[in-house]
Parts: C-alpha cells; structure tokens; sequence
C-alpha cells in the first residue's frame, strides 16, 4: 500500500511533466493544426537555457530568475521558429508541416551540442530542494516530486486564467474555433499564431526545469517529448485538459508497469496504451466524435 | 519538345516510352553494370547502401507518396527483413528462401499494422506506427533467446547454389538485380488498377470510395507491398552491415527513411533513388565540411544541424524534392524562352482542414 503511494506519487510528478509537454502540442495543434515533434527539442532547449542562466560559472542567477529566463528565451525562439519556418508552409498537407518541425528538432539538438559549454555532456540545475524528504505516516515522498505537481498545478491555473479572462487569451481561443470568424472579427489570427507559438515554447521551457532535477540535462532529453504523444492522443488531440488527463495517465501507468511487470515493459508502456487507445476510442477521452465533411 | 505520336497500342503499353528513355535509362544501367570497373572500393560500398535505401525508398513511396499513407514506423519493417534474414541463414536456409521469407514476413507484420490504418489518418497513423516502430524495437531488443538482445548478431555471407557471395562485385550485382526488380514490380504495379487505386485513395479517400475502390482492401494492400519491399531492403542491409542490433532499427532511422522520400520528391518513383544517392552523399560532405567550422564549435552536432537545415530548406523551398527540381530544369529547357515561374506551383494554397467540424 506504502509502496502503491509512493509509486504514484512518482507516476503522477512524471506525468505532469508529460501534460506539459502534451499541453504544447496541443495548444499548437488546435491552432494552426500542426503537430509539433520539436516539442520535446524545445523543452530541451529550455532546460539549457535555464543551466546558463542559474550555473555559479555562467550567469549564476537565483532558480527564479533562471525560471523566468528560460521562459522568456525559450517564448523569443517559440515565436521566432513560428515566423521563419512555419509560417512559409502554412496550407500545405499536414505531414509535411509535420515533416519540417522534425527538421527543427534535428538543427536545435545539433546546435546544443555544438555550443561551447553545453555540448554532449550531462549536466545539473542547483535546485533549492533539491533531495529533501517528506515522511508523512510511513509513506516517504521527496519533495522534488511534489514540488514538481504543485508547479504543473499553479501553471494549469495561471494558462486556464490567461484563456478565461485575458483578452489575448479569448482571441487565440477564437482563433483556434474559427480562424475565418477570427479574422473578420478583427483578430491578427497570424500574430495569435505566433504567440501561441511563443506560449507553447515557454510551456515546454518549463517544462523542461521540472524534468532537470530527474533525468539531469543533456542534448537528448528531448525525446521525453515522443512519449507526450501518446499522451496527447490518450487524452484527445486537441482538447487541453485531455492533454493533463493524459499525460497523468501516461505517466502513473509506466511508473506502475516499471514496478509490477518484468523489465522492458517501463520504456514500451506508454506506446502499448496510446495502440490499444487508438484501436478502441481514437478519438481519445476528451476528443470529439464528429464525421468528417465532404 | 518532344511530341509523341501514337500508331499503336502496343506503343502504349511499353515501359520506354521514346528513344530518349531507351537511351538513357540504357546508359544509366551500362554504367552501373561496369561500376566495379570504374568504381573505387569506396564508391561500391557507397553504390551497395543506395541500392538497398532505393529498395526501401520504393517501398516508402508506394505508402507515402502514392497511397497517401505516413508511416514514422518503417524501421520496423527493415528489422524483421533483417532479422528474418539473419535467423534463417543462421540454420542453413538457402538464401533465395530466405529474402523471400524476409519480404513475407514483413508483408504479414505490414498487413497487421495495415488494419488499424484503416481507422487512423494522418498524425494519428504517424503516431500509431511510432508506437509499433517502439515495440517492436523493444521486443527485438528483449527476446534475447532469439535475437541475442542488445548483443546484436553477426550475419552469414550469402550462398546462392554452392557459390558464396563474399566479396564486393558479386553482392553489389545482387543489389543492383533487386534494385531494377523491385523498381519495375513498382511501375507495373502503379499502372495496374491496383496502383491507380493507390493513387486515388491519396487524391481523395471519399471519391475513391465514391468510385468503387475498397479502401479497407488496398490500404492493407499498399502496406502490404511497401512492407514487403522495405523487408527486401532490410535482408540486403544486413549482409551490408555483416552485424545487426536493435539500435540501427529505432525511431531515428524511421526518420531518416521518410526524410528519403520527403528529399527525392513526395510522388516520382525516381526520387527514391535520388533521395537515398542524396541521403548517402550528404555525410560524407558533412565529414568534408567538419574541417572548416571555426575554432570552439564543436563539430559533433553538425551534421544533425546539416540535415535539419536541408529538410527544412527543402520543404520550403522545393516541396517536390530533388526530382521536382529535375522536372523543372528540364521543363526550361524543353520549352525554352517561355518557361513560366508559376508552372509547378501547387495549385490548392489555401489551408486544408482536417479538424472534424
């Protein structure tokens, strides 16, 4: 039972991460119907930046302003990688939109590693939590772990706020509806694009912090971002809490399987659900089930 | 210009089209009969690996660029013609058995991977045969009494009739034949109805079904072949690299395969090959480029950045790949001073949905 807590206390802080990474395709594809694979790069990206900014031999900030630096970099190339490689392909059939963010993942993992002082090696964020424990009853639970809920937590609440109330925010969810009703309405539907863009990057920044104290940093923690997929789709693409839902989903069951079932299940867990849900229910949890148009 | 006056059905039905096609195509195969004359022991190793990613290339395109379908799981595909092939050899299968096996099977796994297509399309079908490309990498990887697991397992040398195929010049004849066999069961099976229904079902999965194609049956069908063919290149990969292991089947190499046919040119039978002589080429003139990156960069990534840039320049900027650059170079000429800009751009430039509302 202790063991069955702490297990998904891991599964769930994995999963978060996850979510967030689901959470930038998922933004991205509702708007512009792409799907991103750079996401995972980008969160990598992000990470690095977060090094440079809070390493003592580098620009040795505090973990918050390294945060935030992060996410501001990391929103700059978001919107940067939207306006010089996106935007030239936009209307042309989705794989090869697909095909040209592989593209970008390849040259941002290729010029990490070129870039003095980031380069193949493994590499550690000082957190300032870094290996505390919480005992409560006979259940031990590292800190680390649920700092990492509650920041996916505060950030859900802070993108649901930005969505709900600011008026960026209601444009790029009309955007997303309708970009023909946007545009009449007077809504820049390819700035909103950019941003979203930009929001999506930011998101997968963060994301990449919280990943760093786990799997440390280093030029392939990218491909962290090939298991959000399946996140993505278990939960429906293109429905934002399906990509929260899912990336929980995904994340406690491969912390279970990693437990309970012989070695080898862990890596392939997540790829065995998103099959079966593909089969069964494409259309995921949160997706809708309409027919295509002729 | 060259205009074509047809007397004959017959005239119809040959492959050669006119005089320039027997000319050509007649030159292109001399040279390659002779490469081991005129070829450095370099460029045959070179000559073998762009036979063998032609062979899958085909594969790919009759998938990708004539039926429609994305696959990001071909490596799959090329591990159990490798494998097959590896295993069968291992107990003393004869080889013309054992390819055959390795297509087979890889047919078998396509049509199996096949039937969930039917209900997925796009990104979902991509990221259907991601997962499976993970899963079977994964099951390779742990089946360790039959696959020697992440130790990787050496390969026999062919044997065909007594006579063994251990050096370069008798291997390389083998790829080639393979090679001009698997192209021509392509163009014969793109002009059967067959491949026309391949083609429709690309254009628009509606009005083929509209018009009498079962979708359920040659969507199998096209996974089927493309899987066999992909199988084919993987039994010849793994007599190349004499040493198999689940590391050169992973995702990575998915992308590299789809990157062939996205370079050669979505839709030309001809930019399988250009795309695989292109995919081969480019490393070694990374490995050239290395020499000149200025001091403090260090060149690991670069040619991860190489092949980013040239995917994404490409895409941009020639979206019908190598072999559409080929078309418009010789369109030029062909209609000389009254070549257009316009002439190969994509007719439909507004945004396609496919959201379902």
């Amino acid at each position: 039972m202790v063991d069955l807590l702490q297990l998904l206390v891991a599964g769930v802080s994995l999963g978060c991460v996850y979510a967030l990474v689901a959470l930038g395709f998922v933004l991205i594809y509702k708007a512009t119907e792409t799907v991103n694979f750079a996401q995972g790069d980008l969160m990598m990206l992000g990470a690095f930046f977060a090094l440079t900014a809070a390493s003592p031999v580098m620009l040795n900030l505090p973990y918050w302003a390294a945060i935030l630096f992060a996410i501001v970099c990391m929103a700059a190339i978001g919107m940067l990688t939207e306006r010089v490689v996106l935007r030239p392909v936009l209307g042309q059939p989705a794989f090869t939109v697909v095909m040209i963010t592989i593209g970008v993942g390849f040259v941002l993992r290729g010029v990490v590693t070129m870039v003095p002082g980031w380069g193949t090696d493994t590499h550690q964020i000082p957190t300032p939590f870094a290996n505390d424990v919480w005992p409560i009853g006979g259940v031990v639970l590292p800190v680390q772990q649920l700092m990492v809920i509650g920041l996916t937590v505060a950030l859900c609440v802070l993108l649901y706020l930005f969505f709900r109330f600011a008026k960026l925010g209601v444009a790029m969810q009309a955007t997303s509806q309708n970009q023909l009703a946007a545009f009449y309405m007077g809504i820049p539907v390819r700035r909103v694009n950019m941003m979203i863009w930009g929001i999506s990057a930011a998101v997968a920044a963060f994301a990449g912090l919280l990943l760093a104290p786990v799997t440390f940093v280093h030029s392939n923690m990218g491909y962290i971002g090939l298991k959000a997929f399946p996140a993505a789709v278990v939960g429906g693409f293109g429905s934002v809490p399906g990509a929260i839902v899912g990336g929980l989903i995904i994340g406690v069951v491969e912390a279970l399987a990693g437990y309970y079932l012989p070695e080898g299940f862990k890596d392939v867990a997540a790829y065995v659900v998103v099959l079966v849900v593909l089969l069964v229910w494409p259309s995921g949890i949160f997706g809708e089930t309409a027919k295509k148009k002729v | 210009m060259r205009f074509i006056f047809k007397t004959d059905y017959a005239q119809d039905l040959r492959l050669a089209k006119h005089g320039g096609h027997v000319f050509w195509y007649g030159l292109l195969m001399v040279l390659l009969l002779a490469a081991p004359w005129w070829a450095s022991d370099y460029v045959m190793s070179q000559l073998h690996f762009i036979c063998i990613y032609s062979i899958v290339g085909f594969g790919l395109m009759m998938l990708t660029g004539f039926t429609g379908q994305v696959s990001l799981g071909h490596a799959a595909f090329l591990a159990v013609g490798a494998y097959t092939e590896a295993l069968m050899l291992a107990v003393g299968v004869p080889f013309v058995v054992s390819i055959s096996c390795a297509a087979l099977f890889a047919g078998a796994l396509g049509v199996i991977v096949g039937l969930p297509a039917l209900r997925l399309k796009g990104i979902y079908l991509a990221i259907a045969t991601l997962a499976f490309n993970v899963i079977v990498e994964e099951i390779i990887a742990r089946w360790h009494s039959l696959t020697k697991g992440s130790e990787g397992m050496s390969v026999r040398p062919i044997e065909i009739l007594g006579y063994k195929l251990d050096s370069d010049t008798p291997f390389y004849y083998l790829c080639l034949l393979l090679t001009v066999l698997c192209c021509l069961a392509c163009i014969n099976v793109l002009r059967s109805p067959t491949g026309r229904a391949f083609v429709a079902i690309r254009d628009s999965e509606i009005s083929a079904s509209c018009m009498g194609v079962n979708l359920a049956k040659y969507k199998t069908m096209s996974f089927a072949f493309s899987a066999a063919l992909t199988g084919i290149g993987g039994a010849l990969y793994a007599h190349k690299i004499a040493f198999i292991s689940p590391e050169q089947f992973m995702v990575f190499q998915s992308i590299d395969l789809i990157t062939i046919v996205i370079l050669g040119g979505v839709g030309f039978l001809h930019g399988a090959v250009l795309g695989s002589a292109f995919i081969i080429v480019l490393p070694q003139l990374i490995s050239i480029a290395k020499g000149w990156l200025p001091e403090g960069l260090a060149p690991t990534g670069l040619q991860a950045v190489v092949f980013g840039l040239v995917l994404i320049l490409f895409i941009i900027f020639e979206p019908l790949g190598l072999y559409g650059r080929w078309l418009k170079i010789r369109t030029y000429f062909e209609l000389f001073p009254f070549y257009r800009r316009g002439m190969f751009r994509r007719q439909k430039s507004y945004m396609k949905s496919e959201r379902l509302r």
